[in-house]
């Protein structure tokens, strides 16, 4: 079983990136839940969606023990990540977490600048942060992912969002 | 044997109003409304609210609904949607209406869902012994305003029509004939139509306020109601004291279950 | 391998109702449980059938409670402030026996509370919400696929027993996005809107109660010219004063229930064979505490698990049975202490039975519940 934590602030669109991350396990046949924070925390405030994936039936719904935590924001890093799994992963976007959390692992990339710069827009930023996600945790074909992606998004954009993917996932070895 | 006794359940009746009610006149204007207008008796539901004149539902031989206090226009709203051939009319009275259904009275006319609404205004709660409504008029008494109430009351046509009724119009009890003309016009109209029918109730309202019997009630109507031409002629000093029936407002505006037909349509479904 | 997809589960309630023949859904909206009327907005009229936002959440289930009387199956859906404004018409549809299906997503009260927050708060207003005497069904799924299955139950019970159901979500399930694999539409069964066994000539009375001891209503604008009231009425369906009759419809209305009981009992029972202790536990909670169960016997203690869908009427017999095997059950809820009632009444003092409330804006942790059922081992044991 695996625990993943996406946060950041309202907007940046976390919690549509946790979803197709579950769409994407669930594709592949893994069983997949997917939750989030609703609320005045979600508008601006910090907040957080959460994936659990596993081969078998997953009760309880929530992250206890998280093996990723995914910060894309200063706020987001310092209210999300203390309860990482010790072997876990912190992934930062390196511009908007200028402090980061003392953790000895951790992963960071430029996520919100990549989308400025070559996608175009902050809007794909979360994208480019999939990407990662399926990169480093190893967990759903990549493949899956851009299928996954291509449905979902209006078909005048899926080009746009599937370069995002791409530079997120080549964005670490 | 008279043309309209088969729109009553005649196993039901007397009915329980007091001797003098204004309503049973009201309902019968309704029934020969629906006459001339040849509605389906199978075809066709009334659907009332809690009070005096929600009563009539169970003496009107056709489906009926004694909904509870205030609902009646959303009951009927449902109805109305689930099945757009039934000719669904409302009966409520000042309380059920624009008291505790107040809100359900302004959206239905929003809306314009094709309803026949026709307001029983007795300008009290009779039911319940005679308690103040929205429309007790400013001064008249009742068992909770024993000094005169202070409480402005609305006039109903003018909310109605402000709300999107598309057919508004106010009669008697005592002009019966033009009663039943102005509720057949409202059933003629495909959409939210509202008619105020104001009726008297001698024993709750017009004992505490001095009016007299229902005789008096009613000559007092036959004397202050005036036709909306003529009304609409008088100057403003010789208004005092007199109030206007007739249509008020006619208008058309896309009927509900046909707006959402579209919606339907858009959707790629099928009825 | 059927419909498998990742979904919500108030997405999976509005599908399940829509599978069973909902196609009627008025409502107002209200956080936890939009998703269900958005979705049904978009589902319906694909299938012809009709969405309406109310005014209110009054009018939301009068709209509904209309359209049902007029044949179509029926759908509104509120949480725990709606809930309570839509309960004098929940006593309308039982008293007026009209088919109706009420999807609640508890949230935190009371008042507006703390409106995305989870809670179990709505146990003992789901079955004496109302005024006066009736019975109530309510089912509470505990995952996002039994949420699918949950609403079909609840209209086909709507229908069946004409009576109002009551869909006992939480924002936890109600929230959640989990892999489905839904049935398909033949393989569901559905229960057909009852109708009227003979015509008006013959004698039919709509109130009349069938074998079942549930009557068989006309549809409006069938030709029958029923009248339907929330006064207490005879088999006519008008209204009576008779202490006679009033008796005997009250005790109908419950033993229409009654008689079904068992049948309409659902549960899971976990780990129970040589269990020496329980969990009793539902809805959204009933998830945190079988992984607790797990933790637990991992540990060694003999601890099962019972896991109830059928919150109404309330499942007497298994606990009954339980607390006859076992010394002590623990009942975590995300409230103050509903049903922990209720199942220490079943248990008759023959198995302790004790509370792990929570009502901070969190739901459990595994390890919370685990450690709760390891203090009540040790308090056992003194």
């Amino acid at each position: 079983m695996k625990q993943i934590r996406l946060s950041g602030s309202g907007g940046q669109g976390v919690i549509t990136a946790a979803i197709i991350f579950a769409e994407g396990a669930v594709k592949e046949g893994k069983e997949a839940v997917q939750s989030q924070s609703y609320g005045p925390e979600a508008r601006g405030g910090a907040s957080k969606a959460e994936v659990i994936i596993s081969d078998q039936a997953i009760y309880h719904p929530k992250v206890t023990t998280p093996d990723i935590v995914l910060a894309m924001t200063q706020q987001a890093a310092d209210k999300y990540y203390d309860d990482l799994h010790e072997d876990g992963i912190l992934i930062v976007d390196e511009d908007l977490v200028p402090n980061v959390p003392n953790f000895p692992n951790v992963i960071k990339v430029p996520i919100t600048r990549i989308a400025v710069e070559q996608v175009g827009k902050s809007l794909f930023a979360n994208m480019v942060a999939l990407g990662l996600l399926v990169k480093v945790s190893g967990l759903v074909s990549f493949d899956v992912i851009k299928e996954t992606v291509a449905k979902r998004v209006p078909p005048a954009t899926i080009e746009k969002n599937t370069m995002a993917l791409e530079l997120g996932f080549d964005a670490v070895k | 044997m008279r043309s309209y006794d088969k729109y009553f359940r005649e196993n039901r009746l007397p009915h329980m109003w007091c001797p003098g009610c204004g309503n049973g006149i009201v309902m019968k204007a309704i029934v020969q409304a629906i006459e001339a207008k040849n509605l389906d008796q199978d075809k066709t539901v009334i659907v009332s609210g809690i009070g005096c004149s929600s009563r009539a539902s169970g003496y009107m031989n056709f489906d009926t609904l004694h909904t509870a206090h205030g609902r009646a226009i959303p009951f009927a709203t449902g109805i109305k949607l689930a099945n757009p051939e039934l000719n669904v009319i409302v009966i409520t009275g000042d309380g059920d209406c624009t008291a505790i259904g107040g809100n359900h009275f302004i959206h239905g006319a929003r809306r314009n869902v094709d309803l026949t609404v026709i307001l029983f205004n007795n300008n009290i709660y009779g039911m319940t012994g005679g308690q103040a409504s929205p429309l007790t008029p400013l001064g008249k008494k009742a068992t909770t305003a024993p000094y005169g109430s202070v409480d402005r009351p609305f006039d109903p046509c003018h909310l109605a029509e402000a709300a999107g009724a598309t057919y508004v119009a106010r009669s008697t009890a005592y002009h019966v004939k033009h009663l039943s003309d102005m509720i057949f016009q409202g059933m003629g109209n495909k959409g939210f139509s509202f008619i105020e029918a104001i009726t008297q109730c001698p024993i709750a309202y017009g004992r505490k306020n001095k009016l007299g019997d229902a005789p008096e009630m009613l000559k007092w109507m036959s004397e202050t109601a005036v036709m909306k031409a003529a009304y609409d002629k008088l100057p403003e000093e010789k208004r005092e004291g007199k109030f206007p029936i007739g249509v008020f407002y006619n208008s058309e505006f896309t009927e509900y279950t046909t707006a959402y037909q579209k919606v339907i349509d858009l959707a790629g479904g099928a009825r | 391998m059927g419909n498998i997809k990742l979904m919500q589960g108030n997405e999976a309630c509005a599908e399940g109702a829509l599978a069973a023949g909902v196609r009627f859904f008025g409502g107002y909206p209200i956080t936890p449980s939009t998703e269900i009327a958005e979705s049904m907005a978009v589902m319906l009229p694909k299938v012809g059938g009709t969405f309406i936002q109310m005014e209110d959440e009054i009018a939301g289930i009068a709209v509904v409670l209309g359209a049902s009387l007029a044949g179509k199956k029926v759908l509104t859906a509120t949480s725990g402030p709606g809930f309570s404004l839509k309960q004098e018409l929940i006593g309308y549809a039982a008293i007026a026996e009209i088919p109706l299906v009420i999807a609640n997503v508890q949230r935190l009260g009371p008042s507006t509370g703390q409106p995305t927050s989870p809670a179990q708060g709505d146990v003992m207003q789901a079955r004496w919400g109302t005024h006066g005497d009736h019975p109530m069904i309510a089912l509470s799924p505990w995952t996002v696929k039994e949420s699918f299955e949950v609403a079909v139950k609840a209209v086909n019970y709507a229908e069946r027993f004409r009576t109002p159901v009551i869909i006992l979500l939480d924002e936890i399930v109600g929230h959640l996005r989990e892999k489905v694999e839904l049935p398909d539409a033949k393989d569901i069964e559905i229960y057909p809107r009852r109708r009227p066994d003979c015509s008006r000539e013959q004698g039919y009375e709509p109130y009349r109660p069938a074998a079942d001891l549930v009557p068989n209503v006309a549809d409006f604008g069938t030709g029958n010219r029923i009248h339907v009231t929330g006064l207490v009425h005879d088999e006519t369906g008008f209204p009576s004063g008779s202490p006679k009759v009033t008796e005997e419809s009250i005790r109908r209305l419950h033993q229409k229930i009654e008689i079904v009981q068992d049948e309409i009992t659902h549960y899971d029972e976990f780990f129970m064979e040589d269990a020496e202790y329980a969990v009793v536990s539902y809805g959204g909670t009933a998830r945190t505490a079988y992984a607790a169960v797990l933790e637990a016997r991992n540990k060694g203690i003999k601890v099962g698990m019972v896991r109830l869908m059928t919150i109404w009427p309330f499942a007497d017999k298994i606990v009954k049975k339980v607390a006859n095997q076992v010394k002590a059950i623990l009942v975590p809820e995300l409230n103050y202490g509903q049903l922990v009632n209720e199942v220490e009444r079943a248990a008759g003092g023959k198995a302790k039975v004790k509370l792990l409330a929570k009502y901070n804006t969190e739901i459990f942790t595994p390890n919370e519940i685990c450690t709760a059922i390891e203090d009540l081992t040790a308090e056992v044991a003194d």
